[in-house]
């Protein structure tokens, strides 16, 4: 534990963390990019067209992974945060608050996706199912920890406050979760469970979700990268580091 | 009572916050007449059919009562925040969940309390089934503290920021959503014959949950405000 | 200690004793409150520690009598009412009554009268009374002798002495105008950090 520590607070330091992300940045939005045109084209063009749901059914090969995603900021943002109050890195506080922009994009994208595939499926943009009605939950959250992070002028008391909502809402999670599924059994009338029949999944359709799904773990890694580095300029701007970072090493006086 | 012990603190805070509401009685029934309002509302707006109003009382008295809460927690640190004692209640060294707890005890005591004690007039005027009106009044008791203590916490996290109230609805109301389904569920269950036992346990659950981890979590929120 | 990255004021090594006043003096924007409020605890400093008597306090675990500039008085509540709710708080010191730190500090009379209705300097006065009925031994005061009257500076004087005669300690904060007339004091000049 004491080693990991050590390890994190190195990595904490502002400037190495400048350092690591720009080389890690490109890495990750090369293999995003590759990774996500494979995975897309296997399951756009190869993967065959369900016999239910026909053509349709292949927006699930964004849908799934941006659901995958927006559980897994959440959590990282969550644990991110964790670290910021309790150990108080200035980074780990800039990457929560970074996340929480990444985190609801990809909340997004699962409901705009959602309500897509169901107009075709359902003859409606939106159901009251209740995984869609959790994720439109936990949207709120996302807002919730960005909008608490804006408000407070202070940036670094803003990001421990925001963190501290983010953990909040963590614990809150699974119950919110799992009361929208008993809702859900409770009204029976509009119960219409989505992707039925999952567990049989055909290898032809198995391997876009998983390329879809590390396509978008890379992404994250390179936006979140991104986003932290820039907010560290942005804080730091009056250090050496970071004015040798915009502009180059300064050059002695003449 | 000895004059600084933990105890003589925690009541201490609850004397001040409800002589300063007492005081300023009018201000506190706000959320009572915000709630008689907006009962009056919906059949202004669903139109007059009993049969109709009398299926949705349950969930409506319940969405009523949560953003009734929600009215009067904004002003809950505003107070301490701006006059100062909150400085005073750090340096007075009494341990601060204690002192949030009273607040949030009183927040109960002057919100919570006068919406259950109407909620019967409001059930009765939306036609709810009288059978239904325990499991209401039962649910509301549960689930009413649950909603001052999260949104205590919400309030500590905002105290201090200018346009806090709509930032405290964002925050509280997604956190509160499991509270307002077994709340509003267990009428439901019981309207249509189902058992109430596991909503209200859930809410029971909550509550002692809440009440175990809520004052700490809302002094530590108090304390982010501060350092 | 910095504020939003700006550093507020540099490195300070200072003590404080039993039975004497620390006078800080310093311009506007000098960090005079922000020191008072790192050594109540209610901020942290970015570098360093305090130790109170003898023992590094990482966290409050004894109380402070503690005068800012809000003065910590609900406006609805009445002095006597006010008093009541810093003896809960802080305990009582033995041997005054709220009735008699209200008279000692010239607010006889408004016992009952709602703060809202109290000018400045009465409020003042009364937050002064409230450090007379508890019973800590560290005061830290800042600007203590701001909005008052000559009569209310000649009673923070008479407070302080009283209070260091008793064994206590106090630490305030001036800008310099005025002086403190107390048996013993010593000084400490901050200076403007400059980034």
């Amino acid at each position: 534990m004491n080693g990991f520590l050590v390890w994190l607070n190195s990595f904490g330091s502002p400037e190495k963390f400048h350092r690591v992300a720009l080389r890690f940045e490109p890495w990750l939005l090369g293999l995003a990019l590759l990774v996500g045109a494979v995975g897309l084209y296997l399951g756009l063009v190869k993967a065959p067209a369900d016999y239910l749901q026909g053509e349709s059914a292949r927006i699930m090969y964004i849908h799934i992974p941006a659901a995958w995603m927006s559980l897994f900021i959440y959590g990282f943002m969550a644990f991110s945060g964790f670290c910021a109050l309790v150990w108080r890195f200035k980074v780990a506080e800039l990457m929560a608050m970074a996340a929480a922009p990444i985190g609801a994009g990809f909340t997004a994208v699962t409901l705009i996706t959602g309500s897509l595939w169901g107009r075709p499926t359902w003859g409606t943009y939106w159901v009251w199912d209740a995984r869609l009605t959790s994720e439109l939950v936990l949207l709120f959250l996302f807002f919730g920890v960005i909008g608490l992070y804006n408000a407070i002028e202070d940036q670094r008391k803003g990001a421990r406050a925001a963190s501290l909502l983010a953990l909040i809402g963590l614990v809150n999670l699974p119950i919110i979760h799992f009361s929208v599924n008993w809702w859900n059994t409770l009204h029976q009338g509009n119960s219409i469970n989505l992707f039925a029949g999952k567990s049989s999944i055909h290898p032809s359709m198995l391997w876009p979700l998983i390329l879809m799904a590390l396509a978008t773990k890379f992404w994250f890694g390179a936006s979140l990268l991104a986003r932290t580095r820039i907010a560290l300029i942005e804080f730091e701007a009056g250090k050496e580091w970071a004015q040798t970072a915009l502009f180059g090493p300064r050059r002695p006086e003449a | 009572m000895r004059k600084g012990s933990v105890l003589s603190a925690f009541f201490g805070v609850m004397r001040r916050d409800a002589l300063s509401l007492w005081r300023r009685r009018a201000d506190a029934l706000n959320p009572i007449w915000f709630a008689a309002i907006v009962v009056t509302l919906f059949p202004l707006a669903l139109g007059p059919e009993a049969a109709k109003l009398a299926r949705i009382a349950g969930g409506v008295i319940w969405v009523i009562v949560l953003l009734a809460s929600l009215l009067s927690l904004d002003a809950l640190f505003r107070a301490d925040l701006e006059e100062g004692s909150l400085d005073l209640m750090l340096t007075s060294a009494q341990p601060l969940a204690v002192l949030a707890a009273a607040k949030i005890l009183l927040h109960w005591l002057a919100t919570g309390l006068p919406l259950l004690a109407i909620t019967p007039i409001a059930a009765t005027a939306l036609g709810l089934s009288p059978k239904a009106l325990p499991v209401l009044l039962t649910s509301l008791a549960l689930g009413t503290p649950i909603i001052s203590v999260i949104g205590a916490c919400a309030a500590a996290l905002t105290a201090g920021l200018r346009r806090a109230g709509m930032l405290l609805s964002l925050i509280v109301l997604p956190l509160v959503v499991p509270v307002l389904i077994f709340g509003a569920g267990a009428v439901e269950a019981s309207l249509t014959g189902t058992s109430t036992t596991q909503p209200m346990l859930f809410l029971a659950a909550g509550l002692v949950a809440s009440i175990a981890l809520g004052p700490m979590v809302c002094a530590a929120a108090l304390r982010l405000g501060n350092h | 200690m910095v504020r939003q990255g700006e550093p507020i004021f540099g490195p300070l090594d200072f003590d404080l004793h039993a039975g004497e006043v620390l006078l800080i003096e310093g311009g506007n924007g000098s960090g005079k409150t922000t020191l008072l409020r790192v050594l109540a605890g209610l901020l942290s400093a970015s570098e360093g520690r305090i130790e109170r008597n003898g023992v590094v306090s990482e966290d409050l675990t004894t109380p402070v009598g503690f005068l800012s500039h809000a003065l910590g008085l609900r406006a609805d509540l009445s002095p006597i009412e006010q008093l009541d709710f810093f003896a809960c708080l802080y305990g009582l010191r033995p041997g005054i009554s709220a009735m008699g730190a209200l008279k000692s500090v010239g607010l006889d009379g408004f016992e009952h009268m709602p703060v809202r209705r109290l000018s400045a300097g009465q409020r003042k006065r009364c937050a002064l009374a409230a450090l007379l009925h508890t019973a800590n031994t560290l005061w830290l005061l800042d600007e203590p002798y701001a909005n008052l009257d000559r009569d209310g500076q000649i009673l923070v004087d008479r407070l302080l002495e009283a209070h260091i005669a008793r064994g206590g300690a106090a630490l305030i904060t001036s800008h310099g105008l005025i002086e403190p007339t107390v048996s013993r004091v010593r000084r400490m000049r901050m200076e403007l950090a400059h980034a």
